[in-house]
């Protein structure tokens, strides 16, 4: 009876096990797919899905690195990632600068129209690009701004700034008042507690403002592929499907591309998410 | 604890500069000071391109001149009575509604698996968020190589396993090019909402949890009387998001399929971007566009109507 | 003029009146408690007072100079501990201790005497370098009132210094704070919810309910002498009781004069009662006999008598005994508004 009992117990969780494992597979496999297409000759890829005796999956002939040294050598791939960089710096630069003060003032000065105020803020995240396209390329051209790295810097803080705003307003809000009044009382004026008490205790949630800014900026696709024209000028999200292929579809490369600017992102992301989650669910939950 | 006696010193004198309250003091104009910038620039270039999306639709402004002439209602008569457009509404549609039927039902499911603690569980937390992170225009072409013609793994895969011996051309029709979209949106959230719906569990009480098990509560029972209900909002806010983030979606079916096979799979978006801008005719991409507002509003509606429940009640 | 003085101080918000017209009246070098339950505006005034918060009307007056109008904080010359010590987590003590004093922009020269000065009147010398993550409660109180200590302000403030600190610490630390307070001579405004707390700090103690100040006095004086019924039942473990006597009053004696008849002198002036045990508690240097009055109106009204060990009847429970309240331990009560008058009607 016993034994039954522990056999019962053993089948569960290997089932759990397996289930999990299943899930995980369905999440990742992509990733492998590209991974292994990223690494293999362009002869083990390029094999018809009817032939049988060709498993795709695995390493028929050995890996090689030539759709990376394609991809360095013979592309735009690394201008595309300058680029990002750029773009990305400056606008997590402008985000920071607007969203941590607006953070701070509706997290502790606002009271109730705060309260709404941010909310507004927020809901404003919900407006699509795909809404707001067709204006903006009217003021990207009255501006004179077509094909210009420019008209991204200045589209893109309309959504960070809205996410990173309600961000960093969790962010202080966790930061006990009573530090705050105590630095006011020991000598300082609200702003100089801000600065020097709130904003020393708040940089993990400068960094993680910082970090979601730069991975909302990479994310786009929708004003890139707006704004942007010339091959040069493109960024990492539009230059690799839109720009890679010039003749020939190049597989390789192109997963050669996604993986390496996939990798990096992922490996971050990972680090940050705990404190992204902890702000939504303390907000959702306990209200 | 001993307390030896008190030191007396001399009372430092207060700065005459530290006496008068500045700026920096006053309360509600600071707080006015540092949210001004923020909010003008959500207001410029948020609201006034808002605006000037509605504006446009009742223009028959082109893109390559500046011109901005009013043609009333034009745009939308001619969209309403077009077959196209209207089949670009029901694909747009299906695709958020199939979408987060499944997310929701995959990530309930893998959530409650996930839920109990076993090795290597950051590991799979970490992993489960790649689909996620990855930005969607890569992602997209990774799946259009898993589904291309010739050369499509699933199809080599499902041969191999001898499920299914014949050829599925994925994006070449209609309505599997639509099974290949939703399941890209499907494989792109409900890691993530699983991600969230887990952390909403944490955030349970253990309690509450326990006491159900005790009080006798089956699982099912547990799932629908006392997980689900508590998990609510999170459950909301996940999709929420799901929602407008897959119905707002261009870069999917652009990058997919370009709309087709015969502009089968259009949805708003990315029909707005072929009319608007490859042609140029600015006021009818716009007034396609709009036809996204309803569940925008929909969702902002029952996102304040959330935060005001969470501000009275919480 | 008191040195910290408040006239007609309110604070509204919205139809709540946290502070509803405090009159206040601290003298140099005293140590005031504000005493009340949650919810009663003690902290609100205290906060108005260190100018955390606006008041809504009033006037406050720290050593004879107003504050309440643009007189921030930081140049009111107080210093203020809040119940969770507020230490800078990501400074050292002496850092945190160092703060108030590099803020005001004093000589480093200066600033690290007193440093060591403040550390050394609490015994924290070999804590200096440690963060308050690394400190014990009681450490990081000691380090708290260091940090108010080194800048010599004109009144101190406390939020409820002790709630955080264990049962048994709690009293070891009210004698020293107290011994603290008569030493450095500072004025001192202290607010808590604790009512023994209240009685071993205070010089006076002001009775706050719902905003208002019920009774201002000596500890002796609002246990003994009660402005009102709030403040003769908070004040006291267990409660005053309080009894019914007829439509317009109520009287009201406290648990250690309800004694049994033959305790007192057989001349001695006390009014007799019959005491119907309901239940009967050992606390260890006492007894609480939980029981019901016979001779009163309604004999519903439950009644407690605190007996000393030293008075070693046996009491049993569902029997009555004859018990007494001595004349001069009686407190008269309206009925109706809850305050102290003199005799029944």
């Amino acid at each position: 009876m016993r034994e039954r009992r522990l056999v019962v117990r053993v089948v569960k969780r290997a089932a759990l096990y397996l289930a999990a494992l299943g899930i995980t597979l369905l999440a990742v496999f992509p990733f492998y797919w590209m991974f292994v297409t990223a690494f293999k000759e362009d002869n083990d890829l390029y094999v018809g899905a009817t032939v049988r005796t060709h498993i795709p999956w695995i390493f028929n002939e050995p890996p090689t690195l030539e759709h990376f040294h394609y991809l360095l050598r013979e592309t735009a791939y690394l201008a595309w990632v300058r680029n990002t960089a750029v773009v990305g710096a400056a606008v997590v630069a402008i985000t920071l600068l607007l969203a941590v003060p607006a953070g701070y003032a509706l997290a502790r000065l606002t009271g109730r129209w705060g309260e709404r105020l941010g909310i507004a803020i927020f809901l404003t995240y919900l407006v699509p690009p795909t809404l707001l396209f067709i204006p903006f390329s009217r003021v990207v051209a009255v501006l004179g701004l077509q094909n210009s790295l420019w008209a991204l810097v200045l589209v893109y803080p309309t959504f960070t700034i809205p996410f990173c705003t309600w961000l960093l307003m969790g962010f202080f809000r966790s930061i006990p008042r009573d530090i705050e009044e105590q630095a006011m009382i020991d000598g300082y004026s609200r702003l100089g507690a801000m600065r020097k008490v709130v904003l020393p205790l708040a940089i993990s949630g400068l960094l993680t403002a910082a970090f979601f800014s730069f991975t909302l900026v990479m994310q786009d696709f929708v004003y890139a592929l707006t704004f942007i024209s010339s091959v040069g000028k493109m960024t990492v999200s539009l230059g690799i499907p839109v720009a890679l292929f010039r003749d020939v579809f190049n597989w390789g490369a192109m997963m050669a591309a996604a993986l390496i600017t996939s990798v990096p992102i992922a490996i971050v992301y990972n680090l940050f998410i705990d404190r992204f989650i902890a702000g939504l669910t303390a907000g959702a939950v306990k209200g | 604890m001993a307390l030896p006696k008190g030191v007396q010193a001399v009372a430092p004198a207060v700065p005459a500069v530290f006496t008068r309250a500045t700026l920096a003091d006053r309360e509600a104009a600071l707080g006015r000071l540092l949210l001004a910038p923020a909010a003008l620039y959500v207001v410029v270039l948020v609201g006034i391109p808002f605006v000037l999306a509605i504006l446009l639709s009742f223009s028959g402004a082109r893109s390559g001149s500046l011109a901005f002439d009013w043609v009333g209602l034009r745009h939308f008569r001619a969209i309403i009575a077009d077959p196209q457009f209207l089949l670009t509404l029901r694909n747009t549609l299906i695709f958020t509604v199939a979408s987060q039927v499944l997310v929701m039902i995959l990530a309930t499911t893998a959530a409650n698996i996930l839920e109990a603690a076993f090795v290597g569980k950051r590991a799979v937390r970490m992993l489960l968020l790649l689909p996620w992170a990855v930005p969607v225009s890569l992602a997209t072409m990774a799946w259009a190589w898993i589904f291309d013609s010739t050369f499509s793994v699933i199809n080599w895969t499902l041969r191999a396993l001898g499920i299914f011996q014949g050829w599925i051309y994925w994006l070449g029709d209609p309505e599997l090019a639509m099974l290949a979209i939703i399941i890209i949106h499907v494989w792109r959230m409900f890691p993530f909402a699983t991600v969230i719906l887990l952390a909403g569990m944490t955030a349970i009480p253990l309690e509450i949890r326990e006491a159900a098990v005790i009080d006798g509560a089956s699982f099912w029972r547990r799932l629908f009387q006392v997980n689900l209900p508590l998990l609510l909002p999170v459950v909301t806010v996940a999709v929420l998001f799901g929602v407008v983030f897959t119905s707002t979606d261009l870069s999917v079916v652009y990058l997919l399929t370009r709309g087709g096979p015969y502009n089968s799979t259009h949805v708003l978006s990315s029909l707005a971007f072929q009319r608007g801008i490859l042609g140029g005719d600015l006021g009818e991409g716009a007034a396609i566009a709009l036809f996204l507002l309803p569940v925008l509003v929909f969702a902002a509606i029952l996102l304040l109507r959330m935060a005001r429940r969470a501000e009275v009640g919480g | 003029m008191g040195y910290v003085e408040t006239r007609n101080l309110h604070k509204h918000f919205g139809d709540v009146r946290a502070v509803d017209g405090v009159n206040l009246d601290v003298s140099e070098g005293e140590l005031l408690v504000l005493l009340g339950p949650s919810g009663c505006g003690k902290t609100t005034l205290m906060r108005m007072i260190a100018g955390l918060e606006a008041p809504t009307a009033g006037e406050i007056y720290i050593a004879g100079q107003r504050v309440d109008e643009g007189v921030p904080p930081r140049a009111r010359g107080i210093a203020m501990v809040f119940q969770s010590y507020a230490l800078y987590p990501h400074k050292t003590a002496y850092r945190n201790i160092a703060f108030p004093l590099e803020a005001a922009g004093q000589p480093p020269a200066m600033v690290k005497e007193r440093v060591s000065g403040g550390a050394r009147m609490f015994g924290l010398e070999r804590l200096l370098a440690r963060f308050p993550r690394q400190l014990s409660g009681g450490e990081r109180q000691r380090v708290a009132l260091a940090r108010a200590v080194v800048r010599d302000p004109k009144v101190f403030l406390f939020d409820e210094p002790l709630s955080n600190l264990d049962a048994q610490l709690r009293a070891i630390a009210r004698y020293e704070l107290k011994e603290f307070q008569r030493q450095i001579g500072t004025t001192t405004v202290y607010v808590t919810h604790d009512q023994v707390e209240a009685m071993g700090l205070g010089d006076r103690i002001a009775v706050m309910e719902k905003g208002k100040v019920r009774q201002i006095g000596t500890p002796q004086d609002v246990y003994e002498n009660p402005a009102d019924t709030f403040v003769a039942t908070f004040l006291g473990s267990p409660p005053m009781n309080l009894v019914e006597h007829d439509e317009a009053t109520l009287f009201g004696f406290r648990p250690e004069h309800l004694l049994p008849r033959v305790a007192f002198p057989a001349e001695a002036p006390v009014l007799p009662y019959h005491l119907r045990v309901r239940q009967v508690e050992h606390l260890g240097a006492s007894r609480l006999i939980y029981g019901y009055l016979e001779e009163e109106t309604r004999s519903d009204q439950p009644v407690i008598a605190d007996l000393p060990v030293t008075i070693p009847l046996p009491i049993a429970e569902q029997q009555v005994y004859e018990f007494a309240v001595p004349r001069r331990a009686m407190r008269y009560f309206d009925r109706r508004t809850g305050l102290r008058r003199d005799g029944a009607a």
